[in-house]
């Protein structure tokens, strides 16, 4: 039975360890934004929903000993030691040109950076969240303002046909 | 110029926007000019585009963002595709957000008071991330678009009353869970193809063999999941009815007829250009058999939901819920029919729910009732509305020569070649009970409250009613109804053509 | 094969009686003015019909399209012998029923009469569309158009027993035309691949099986459920809360008659009587309409109020049609077409009486009617010659057209011998003849020829106005004419059963 629990955890934890920490997160948003009864604590879940999403994108472009997307003009010494690629997006993908046109005639070595389309889609959505984060704690005061409380039941109960209507 | 038509019209309503901030709080006058201006501008420059993209020999052209160089593998800026369907969507939409500006001219002040010229900033801003959906040819720009539709949406639901903003907390959430699924599953997409356009993901799957892969299969569910969320497709349609019931009512007219079918429209997009049809109906999968039962359920249960209500705005809502059954179930039937028909109805129901909220928005103003007797000898008392009111409820029904008979037609047919005749009897017994629930109010409307008849207590729910009640119907809420009315009737006599410029489109996508 | 001839007469036909609505309603202050306008607009109707009469009788077929409103159908006219029969039948009792309309509702003091004639105007634009429809599509949006325009007709007296029987009537009517025909139309228009006209009539060249085919030859027949066919046909009695010129003419004449009409065609038209022999399937409908025949008969009897024991007398007539069509001999559907003519004027004959009844004496209730001949002799006379019309008895047309169907049962099949199934439709025809005669004979009988101390009434005659009278009269006279002169009648049949 440990064999079968160890081999389980070696084969299929470990190396994508990373992805199950991700859906953990996104199973404990969820379930907030689901079983919790105050309004804010569903936007706490909401945000750490989102927050797992953008984990799992921004280590999408990892890649083992590659430096952060950002080109210097005085050219670099790093090594690059070709680790084996433990993700998949190091498949063709975008062109070198337009960041050889910083003039640098030095061509880019790829793999020696991580891959920064996902950082740039990562902090539209980051964007995206706080809007809507920020959106629905205005909407909350709001409820607040008109209901007195944020508990969702006790809401529920003042809009019950017995009550003002 | 013509080149640039995607993008002007886009930003005429942005800009708009921007100028309604900048004018403050307390100009609601003066934002509706603005608002009338961008958005007249906009409808007059899609509708130059419609008749561009048809006069084009390939059906469509692209548009570069920002210019960036076309690439020989994979593309690297944001493109815009715009081909008859999208032209035609966005004229629907351009030309919907018009008619609501006109017809919210005398209720902004009543029901969102200083906030007013606010309300034109976020409706500007509401077309512009519609008109985007539709145009986009980028799965990431797709999602950040929804977004910012959605928040929009979000904030013109909560200026209304209180219920108004609890239920648009409950959809932020509910939106966000969707939108949240539909990035991951352009995640896994990303992931397992590199790029983010449409096109070159298509070819990737197609060429790489792609479709068996497990990753790809968990992103085609996810972004369904995701759409699905946001069409409000049954079980998923819980933020609906109290969303557009309690939103003010400018927001509920703009918002009933075009919200949930541009997600369908998305979803279309998704199946056929960004998966393709191999994959998505192909003999192994057991999808479209099971799909095409929830959407049975989902016409079932929306229109027996709709029999049961009292409250006029709910009950439009639930046939609402009943008409993304019909879209849904149409596009995977998997034949030409079907999806060609689930886009004709995406038009033809935009029309049905306009023309119906504002009937019913002005009947609810007028008479001060949320309830069905609001109706009681309305044929007497504002004959123009009834018969606003009751162009939509036959095209609802489906009779000739309105537009909901012809896209019943052609889903029917869809159906019957198909072989799905569950679908096909859901569909006619949708038009049965629709034909209940709409002879009943014509009768009332008709007849009157009869002498002797004890009506069922039941109670008001007062915060479906917009405040600020009229004595009589202004002209500017009269207008849109009658073109409401109107487009009715003429996009069922002209179905003929605007079914085969889109059959035109679809064949090419299946190829 | 006819010739097919581009005509303008049909449309003109049909627009004028859409043309006089918004007369009528701009007219409506003015009641004589309102009159004359559906006079006018009734005369010249019946006038462009008969000008189109000698050209289908040489064999012409004329045709006019409004245009494609769906890839491959068109909404379009095509005026053969059935349509031009029954169009003949509707315009030229529009006329009468109009007269007799304006009497009864003067009469009576009757509210909202501008609405009551802007309605009937629309409901016989509506019929005639019907009439001469050429394809299902047009039959069908005519069909739904006539169903929502009789509906305020039917509900005309506002009243709570208004409103349910309006609801009973759209209820029936829309429900089993959405149900039943519109499926089945789209699947007539994908069998035969984009398609659905009457001319050569037929989904012979489709490889329709007969369980198929039998189930949309039941869909069509139950779902044009203005035929009065059961368990559809509830529709009928409860519309009788309506004023009789209403019932007159809609329920005996024209919305009833669509129904058989679209049955008609969907026989000769879309199915085709030789695909409907190879398929053997036409017997089901033969015993349903059987059925129907006896048992409303049954009901007709119980009946106490005057005008629902005609409506049920209707509905067994109205099968009689569906029988003769479905016995698919030249015989069977010549008399089923002749039916539609001959009861056409012997029921609307016994309406107006009905009618004339109520302004005169305030009577509805049949064992009210005791001695009233001697009161009504004019009116009572008419009533007997229309019974004797419907029962089939001779010197009236009834009888010709029930020669027909019955002899269209007695067929000769190839061997020799007679076909045993069509014979026991033969006794179905006489048993409902001799409950036709049991249901109406005794009302005759009771209003002329009772003891003056059992009579309820007294004193000299009294009748009904002479805008009424003069319709009953004229009518009665077109049922025994017919008799004498039914030619022109089996000629216009002849066309469609004969091809």
């Amino acid at each position: 039975m440990d064999i079968i629990i160890a081999s389980f955890i070696e084969e299929v934890i470990v190396p994508k360890f990373n992805y199950w920490i991700y859906v953990i997160l996104m199973m404990i948003g969820l379930f907030a934004m689901i079983t919790k009864n105050n309004l804010i604590k569903k936007l706490i879940g909401m945000a750490i929903f989102q927050t797992a999403i953008i984990l799992l994108y921004v280590s999408v472009g990892v890649k083992s000993e590659a430096n952060i997307p950002i080109i210097s003009h005085h050219g670099f010494q790093e090594h690059v030691e070709h680790a084996q690629d433990e993700n998949y997006s190091s498949k063709p993908e975008v062109s070198t040109d337009d960041k050889s046109d910083k003039g640098d005639h030095h061509a880019i070595d790829k793999d020696k950076f991580a891959n920064p389309l996902p950082h740039v889609l990562m902090l539209t959505a980051i964007v995206v969240g706080v809007s809507t984060l920020g959106l629905a704690l205005a909407i909350s005061q709001k409820v607040h303002g008109s209901f007195g409380t944020l508990e969702e039941d006790e809401i529920l109960d003042q809009l019950k046909p017995g009550g003002h209507d | 110029m013509t080149d640039h038509l995607p993008i002007l019209l886009l930003l005429f309503p942005l800009f708009g926007s921007l100028i309604c901030v900048l004018l403050g709080k307390n100009n609601a006058a003066h934002s509706w000019v603005v608002a009338m201006i961008s958005l007249g501008g906009s409808a007059l420059l899609s509708l130059l585009m419609l008749i561009k993209v048809l006069g084009l020999k390939l059906g469509d052209f692209r548009y570069r963002m920002g210019g960036w160089p076309e690439s020989s593998s994979y593309e690297v800026g944001i493109e815009l595709r715009v081909d008859v369907l999208a032209c035609l969507i966005v004229l629907a939409v351009m030309i919907v957000g018009f008619l609501n500006t006109i017809y919210s001219k005398t209720r902004v002040s009543a029901e969102v008071g200083e906030k007013g010229s606010f309300f034109y900033a976020l409706i500007q801003l509401l077309i512009v991330g519609l008109c985007g959906i539709i145009m986009t040819n980028d799965a990431f720009n797709l999602y950040v678009l929804i977004e910012i539709t959605s928040l929009t949406s979000y904030a013109l639901i909560a200026m209304g009353n209180r219920r108004a903003a609890l239920s648009s907390f409950n959809y932020v959430i509910m939106g966000t869970i969707g939108a949240s699924f539909y990035l991951l599953g352009v995640g896994y997409l990303y992931i397992k193809t590199g790029t983010l356009n449409i096109d070159d993901i298509h070819n990737y799957l197609r060429s790489e063999n792609l479709w068996a892969s497990q990753s790809i299969v968990v992103a085609f569910i996810l972004i369904m999941l995701g759409v699905w969320t946001k069409m409000a497709f049954f079980p998923l349609h819980g933020w609906l009815p109290n969303a557009y019931s309690y939103a003010p009512s400018m927001t509920g007219t703009f918002m009933a007829p075009l919200m949930t079918k541009v997600m369908v429209y998305v979803m279309i997009r998704v199946m056929l250009w960004l998966f393709g049809s191999d994959f998505v109906y192909s003999p192994e999968s057991i999808w479209s058999e099971l799909i095409i039962w929830m959407a049975v359920v989902a016409i079932v249960a929306g229109s027996f939901l709709a029999l049961a209500r009292n409250d006029i705005k709910k009950m439009l809502t639930y046939l609402i819920i009943a008409e993304v059954g019909y879209m849904v179930g149409g596009a995977w039937l998997g034949n030409l029919n079907g999806q060609a028909g689930a886009f004709y109805h995406i038009l033809s129901d935009a029309a049905m729910t306009f023309c119906l909220f504002i009937a019913a928005s002005i009947v609810i103003i007028r008479t001060g009732e949320s309830r069905l007797n609001a109706f009681d000898d309305l044929f007497r008392k504002m004959p123009i509305t009834m018969i606003g009111f009751t162009i939509g409820g036959l095209s609802m029904i489906g009779l000739p020569p309105t537009c909901g008979f012809f896209s019943k037609w052609y889903l029917i047919k869809g159906g019957v070649e198909a072989g799905q005749w569950e679908f096909v009897v859901a569909l006619l017994f949708s038009s049965l009970i629709n034909a209940v629930i709409f002879f009943k109010i014509f009768e009332r409307a008709y007849f009157g409250k009869i002498k002797g008849i004890k009506e069922e207590v039941t109670v008001q729910d007062r915060d479906t009613i917009p405040a600020g009640g009229i004595k009589s119907v202004p002209l500017s809420m009269l207008i849109p109804l009658c073109v409401g009315s109107l487009s009715i009737l003429i996009i069922g006599i002209m179905n003929k053509n605007i079914f085969s410029w889109i059959t035109k489109a679809l064949e090419m996508v299946n190829g | 094969m006819a010739s097919v001839e581009f005509s303008l007469i049909p449309f003109l036909a049909w627009l004028v009686s859409l043309l006089a609505v918004p007369a009528i309603i701009l007219l409506g202050k003015k009641p004589d003015a309102r009159e004359g306008i559906t006079f006018l607009a009734a005369i010249v109707k019946f006038g462009l019909v008969l000008l189109m009469l000698p050209l289908v009788r040489e064999g012409k077929i004329l045709h006019f399209s409004f245009g494609e409103i769906i890839e491959g159908i068109p909404i379009e006219f095509r005026v053969d012998g059935l349509g031009i029969l029954f169009a003949i039948v509707a315009s030229s009792l529009w006329i009468l029923t109009s007269l007799y309309a304006l009497g009864y509702m003067r009469s009576l003091k009757e509210h909202d009469q501008t609405r009551f004639f802007a309605c009937f105007a629309l409901s016989l634009s509506a019929t005639i569309g019907v009439a001469f429809a050429g394809n299902l599509l047009t039959l069908y949006i005519f069909y739904e158009i006539l169903s929502l325009s009789t509906y305020p007709l039917v509900t005309h007296h506002g009243d709570k027993e208004a409103r349910s029987g309006g609801r009973t009537y759209l209820s029936h009517l829309l429900g089993t035309s959405v149900a039943f025909v519109l499926p089945a139309m789209i699947y007539c228009y994908w069998k035969k691949g984009g398609d659905i006209n009457f001319t050569d009539g037929s989904l012979l060249t489709t490889d329709l099986g007969s369980g198929a085919g039998l189930i949309v030859l039941l869909a069509f027949t139950f779902g044009f459920a203005k035929n009065g066919l059961m368990p559809f046909h509830s529709w009928l009695p409860n519309a009788m809360v309506a004023p009789t010129p209403v019932s007159a003419l809609l329920h005996a004449v024209a919305v009833v008659k669509v129904g058989v009409f679209c049955v008609i065609r969907v026989f000769t038209g879309v199915f085709g009587i030789e695909l409907l022999e190879k398929l053997d399937i036409a017997i089901v409908v033969s015993w349903i309409a059987a059925f129907t025949v006896i048992t409303s008969s049954l009901i007709a009897l119980s009946q106490n109020n005057l005008k629902r024991r005609l409506a049920f007398s209707t509905i067994g007539q109205l099968s009689y049609i569906i029988l003769g069509v479905s016995l698919l001999s030249p015989l069977g559907v010549t008399g089923s077409i002749l039916h539609v003519a001959m009861h056409a004027f012997g029921k609307i004959t016994l309406f107006f009486c009905a009618g004339a009844i109520y302004v005169a004496m305030h009577k509805k209730y049949v064992s009210e009617l005791v001695g009233i001949g001697r009161k009504m002799p004019i009116t009572m006379t008419a009533f007997a010659i229309g019974s004797l019309s419907v029962i089939g008895l001779p010197f009236t047309g009834g009888l010709v057209s029930k020669w027909y169907l019955v002899m269209g049962t007695v067929e000769v099949l190839p061997e020799g011998t007679l076909d045993h199934g069509k014979i026991a439709l033969l006794v179905v025809f006489l048993v409902s003849s001799i409950l036709n005669a049991c249901y109406f004979l005794p009302i005759v009988y009771r209003a002329f020829f009772c003891r003056p101390e059992e009579s309820l009434y007294e004193g000299g005659r009294q009748e009904a106005p002479l805008a009424c009278l003069i319709p009953l009269c004229i009518t009665a006279l077109l049922s025994v004419i017919s008799f004498f002169n039914p030619g022109l009648f089996i000629e216009l049949a002849g066309l469609i059963s004969n091809k």
